[in-house]
């Protein structure tokens, strides 16, 4: 170990030795507990300690919290060592604010005026430390404080280099929480002209801190194209000599070319200029060309310098997407990637293609690798790169090599590892799906999934292809005949028996002619796996039978003798106790022609968007998995690509802005804007199965505005690209509300527009208002919107309001029920048994009470109710009801016209695990809406 | 933009870990408990990047020693790795030949580097002369002081 330079601290010294030589964990927290009373009883002392042992001290708190430890004192200890007038006290106190951050008021300040002197330092080694604490803490506070001095300090002529670029970065860290801090007007060209600064650490710094401007404000900021590319030329043709100290292993300024490369990705069309565009495409490729050129080093760092730029230069190209040469070239370079020696450029060059496959230009010149792709997704060692693989061969594929991709992905499905399955699983059905001409391959392709990787399939898997099954007339006898072909699988998976039974319950007459699948031989088939399976397929294969009694009547005893069986006590399941007495009934005393008419087939499926795609998405939050080739940005020769489906879509879905939603395949769309209206016209299968085994709807969306019933704060709503949270609170008859709106989505959403739907009859009952919004939610921002209620008289439902904006140039629409029930306006009201049972008992008249039986959500869960209820808005009453079982609570709704008193009782029954819910209240119109909101809740 | 750098050793102690996003201490905790299995578990020939939350992680393993970056999805793998190296490079001119002992034993030299060298996430400064001639010259007004303070200790000041 070499000698310290600078001012060593022996006593930090020995404490850290003796923390090295603990033999064990306890010894070393008994050391560190020993430590902290010494420093405690040092720092409460009355000695006064020098700074000196102060910063002594200061850092062994440093080190104990580096190890893991919680450290809340030292903090006005640290912030004295700020004002010291040593350099090394002084360093010591800011990293140790630097690190151990502590909002505290009243330190915040004391730490703001010490910065406050040091930036006025005429040492700029002490106006740095300012700096870098600033941006070390970077909160509001900072933000506030220093508005004025550090964009002064970022332009002006006398400020040092060294400062200034701090004083960029520091800036950019401010900006990134407090937007407002960047001076607009004269500024902005000052700021831009740092691009010329001859200074390379300056310009550096400067292009991060620009770049954030620009995402902001990219008109306001345009003038950095040109100054941006003629700078990246010049560095690119340097030759290594040139920039001295700059240059990184033999490769001019690789930091600064990429951070240039990366702001012109800002814009698109990065320069409307012919004349700086032409330099920018001589540019990309003389870095192209230096890719061929021999290595000047061995080095790993030569290369990966070298190559950082390259494929920054490649993302430019992808982006922009307007150059077919060098799209063609750029992919020519991450083909010979592909079988690099090192692993990371294999990576990278797989990541890269991904969105090369996805412009039309090069997007056959990808296709010309897929060969290596497959070989990297089988060979690979690391799951990372095969899983890279994976992802550029679902980018890759289109009708021509849809059928061969699927095939060796789901060859290698079954090697694959456990952790990228049900990703592929999803792949491989979203690709046949897009992409079957002949649906019997579709079919095929599926049922080898669900016999592969069972366990990976979800349901939305298996749901679409029941969809797809009943929609399309001409696979209906291929697809019974194939499953009942799986189902002779002496162990097959329990997914396998959901798809059978479900497409033998519909289509089993298709394949019924031949004796080796006679109708009692499917229904043994299914039959013999009934034992094995959970109760909700059970539930699923009942159905199944009653609809064979349909189709079959030959074998209806075979069938009411296994109903008669499971319609009793064999039956541990209730639901499936009633589904067999109620199907057994039903076909006793059903004739033939209501059986039929009960039974009919399935109507088919409204077309619309395959929920498997939004499951990917999900899957993936950072990256949006791409099939789809993108339309070029400028005008291009018709290539192959154009007869490509996807490219139809999408120009169909152009032209046609309203129903952007629906494409023909429903498959690569953005999640269903029909949210909470005309649910009806979406049976899903769930229907089928009844709706206690339903858990999650088809919907990528969360949208459970149920659950603020009970709560007035939370996400009311999420999907890809929007967040919304609220948060609420009521007094009396009033209530205020705080929307709170985020764009999740790298880009802004323009157009954004909520807009409240309630009724004028409504707004007599309940007003609201709400406070307008910007109309451009910018990519990660988030705005508030603040809205109003006053209850003027009891009212039911809650109002809506419906979102609008536009994403990427398609127009987006959902609606979303507000958390505004009429429970909001409840005051809880106590009281002992004897007056509640006082009340409930005056409370008799056929108005004022209204009652429900439900069934309880499984299992049944009484604390869970509890809880709902205290967050209902009413008192939960203890030792009221004489059963302990029983909820009953009490509360008084406020309105601006009079008060209603209400009261309610919850029973549970937990034989039949049901609920009976009663509402007793002095107004007809409350006790309905009561008794509404909280039926089936529990 | 860098989100955190941290190091750690093969056995997985953490040696140093500086955030440029305010994380809750809780959220720290878990984050490097997470990456630091995760790396371990790697092997040596495996590629230096994953795919990790909504963000990249960069790592290179030196010696005994790990070191590990969170980016943002937009950012240069490669050229993080070569940010890692360059911080090496730097730590390893103002020790002489760098081991993890003086990492531990200097932890807060460690940071003052690492602060000459990137800040809010973002590289600062990329010439490692420059950088190395900015801890000097703190050092310098360090030994002023410290001298300073002998003189005054011995009374000739």
């Amino acid at each position: 170990m070499a000698p310290v330079r600078g001012d060593g601290m022996r006593g930090l010294a020995v404490f850290i030795s003796d923390i090295r030589n603990c033999k064990s964990k306890e010894a070393e927290v008994k050391r560190i507990n020993k430590e902290l009373a010494n420093i405690r009883s040092k720092f409460k002392g009355d000695k006064t300690l020098d700074g000196y042992q102060k910063k002594k001290y200061v850092c062994k708190l440093l080190f104990i919290f580096l190890l893991g430890h919680d450290i809340d004192f030292g903090h006005m200890e640290a912030v004295n060592l700020l004002s010291s007038n040593k350099y090394s006290e002084k360093q010591i106190g800011y990293l140790f604010i630097s690190v151990l951050v502590n909002t505290n008021s009243d330190l915040i300040r004391l730490i703001i005026q010490s910065i406050k002197n040091d930036l006025q330092s005429r040492n700029p080694v002490h106006v740095n430390l300012a700096l870098q604490c600033i941006a070390n803490i970077g909160s509001r506070d900072m933000a506030e404080s220093f508005s004025n001095e550090i964009p002064k300090l970022l332009v002006s002529g006398d400020t040092m280099d060294v400062v200034k670029q701090s004083a960029a970065l520091c800036l950019l860290r401010l900006f990134r929480s407090s937007p407002d801090i960047i001076p607009g007007g004269e500024w902005t060209s000052r700021i831009i002209h740092l691009l010329n600064d001859q200074h390379m650490g300056v310009v550096t710094a400067a292009t991060s801190l620009i770049d954030a401007l620009v995402k902001r404000n990219p008109d306001e900021y345009k003038g950095c194209v040109n100054l941006a590319v003629s700078r990246l030329s010049r560095i690119v043709t340097a030759s290594y000599t040139d920039l001295q100290d700059y240059t990184y292993y033999f490769v001019p300024a690789p930091w600064l070319s990429v951070k240039l490369l990366r702001l012109l990705q800002n814009y698109n069309p990065v320069t409307e200029e012919a004349g700086v565009r032409a330099r920018l495409n001589e540019t990309l490729e003389t870095i192209l060309n230096k890719a061929q050129e021999p290595p000047k080093s061995k080095k790993v760092q030569h290369s990966n310098a070298k190559n950082a730029v390259l494929f920054e230069a490649i993302n430019l190209i992808i982006h922009s997407d307007s150059e077919p040469n060098l799209l063609v070239r750029a992919c020519n370079q991450l083909g010979q990637f592909l079988s690099n020696r090192e692993t990371n450029l294999r990576y990278l060059a797989l990541e890269s293609m991904c969105h090369l496959a996805t412009s039309e230009f090069s997007h056959e010149e990808v296709k010309k690798h897929q060969e290596v792709v497959i070989l990297s997704m089988k060979m690979e060692k690391d799951v990372s790169v095969r899983q890279m693989a994976v992802d550029l061969l679902y980018a890759m594929c289109d009708r021509g090599n849809a059928e061969e991709i699927v095939q060796e992905m789901l060859n290698y499905l079954e090697t694959a590892d456990y952790s990228i399955r049900e990703e592929m699983v999803l792949k491989v059905a979203i690709l046949a799906e897009k992409y079957a001409t002949d649906y019997t391959w579709y079919v095929d392709v599926i049922l080898n999934l669900i016999r592969i990787a069972g366990d990976y399939v979800s349901e939305e898997v298996w749901y679409r292809v029941i969809q797809i099954v009943i929609n399309r007339e001409e696979v209906q006898g291929y697809a019974a005949k194939t499953v009942f072909e799986a189902l002779q699988a002496p162990a097959c998976h329990e997914n396998m028996v959901k798809v059978g039974g479900y497409i033998l319950g519909e289509f089993g007459n298709l394949i019924a002619g031949d004796s080796r699948s006679a109708p009692l031989v499917q229904f043994k088939l299914l039959h013999s796996k009934y034992h094995l399976c959970s109760p909700m397929t059970r539930a699923l294969l009942l159905s199944t039978y009653i609809k064979f009694i349909n189709l079959f009547p030959e074998i209806r005893t075979n069938i009411q003798d296994v109903f008669r069986q499971h319609s009793n006590l064999r039956s541990a399941d209730a639901e499936l106790q009633q589904r067999a007495s109620e199907y057994l009934q039903l076909s006793i005393v059903a004739s033939t022609d209501v059986l039929a008419t009960v039974l009919e087939e399935m109507p088919s499926f409204p077309e619309r968007e395959s929920s498997i795609l939004a499951v990917l998405k999900k899957k993936k939050p950072g990256r949006v998995p791409e099939n789809e080739i993108r339309e070029s940005k400028s005008p291009a020769p018709l290539s192959s690509v154009t007869q490509n489906n996807a490219h139809v879509n999408n120009s169909h879905s152009k032209l046609n802005n309203s129903n952007a939603n629906t494409d023909l395949l429903g498959l690569s769309t953005p999640p269903s804007n029909n949210i909470g209206s005309g649910s009806n016209s979406n049976s899903t299968l769930i229907d089928v199965l009844g709706d206690m085994y339903s858990s999650n709807n088809n919907s990528s969306a969360v949208y459970n505005t149920k659950k603020f019933l009970f709560k007035n704060n939370g996400v009311l709503f999420e999907n890809e690209m929007l967040q919304i949270g609220v948060k609420s609170e009521f007094r009396q008859n009033l209530g205020r509300l705080g929307l709170f709106y985020g764009n999740k989505t790298q880009v802004p959403l323009s157009n954004f527009n909520p807009v409240l739907q309630w009724s004028a009859e409504d707004a007599l009952k309940l007003n609201v208002q709400m406070k307008a919004v910007e109309p451009t939610l910018e990519a990660g921002a988030q705005i508030q919107q603040l809205l109003t209620a006053e209850c003027i008289e009891d009212y039911a439902d809650a109002p809506t309001i419906e979102i609008s904006f536009r994403y990427n140039g398609t127009q987006q629409k959902f609606s979303i029920k507000l958390p505004l029930s009429v429970n909001k306006f409840f005051e809880p009201t106590e009281m002992n048994a004897e007056s509640f049972f006082a009340r409930w008992k005056n409370l008799s008249g056929e108005q004022q009470r209204s009652q429900k039986v439900f069934k309880a959500a499984q299992p049944l869960d009484l604390a869970g109710a509890r809880n709902k209820l205290m967050g209902f808005g009413m008192q939960l009453l203890d030792q009221v009801d004489p059963n302990p079982d029983n909820m009953v609570c009490a509360g008084i709704i406020h309105t601006q016209s009079q008060q209603v008193g209400c009261l309610m009782r919850l029973e549970p029954n937990k034989q039949a695990q049901m609920f009976r819910l009663t509402v007793r209240a002095s107004k007809e119109t409350v006790t309905r809406e009561i008794c509404d909101l909280l039926s089936d809740q529990f | 933009m860098m989100l955190f750098m941290l190091l750690f050793s093969r056995q997985g102690k953490l040696r140093l870990q500086k955030w440029y996003m305010a994380y809750p201490d809780k959220v720290k905790k878990k984050i490097t408990r997470e990456l630091v299995t995760t790396i371990l578990a790697r092997k040596p020939k495996m590629c230096s990047f994953l795919e990790w939350k909504d963000c990249k992680i960069v790592y290179k393993r030196y010696a005994s020693l790990y070191f590990c970056c969170a980016i943002e999805q937009n950012d240069n793998e490669l050229l993080t790795l070569e940010i890692i190296h360059r911080y090496v490079e730097l730590l390893d001119k103002y020790f002489g030949s760098v081991c993890e002992l003086d990492i531990i034993f200097n932890f807060e030299k460690a940071y003052f580097i690492l602060d000459e060298l990137l800040i809010g996430g973002e590289i600062q400064e990329t010439s490692k002369k420059n950088v190395l001639k900015a801890i000097a010259s703190q050092d310098l007004l360090q030994e002023d002081e410290a001298v300073e303070g002998t003189l005054r200790d011995i009374g000739l000041l």
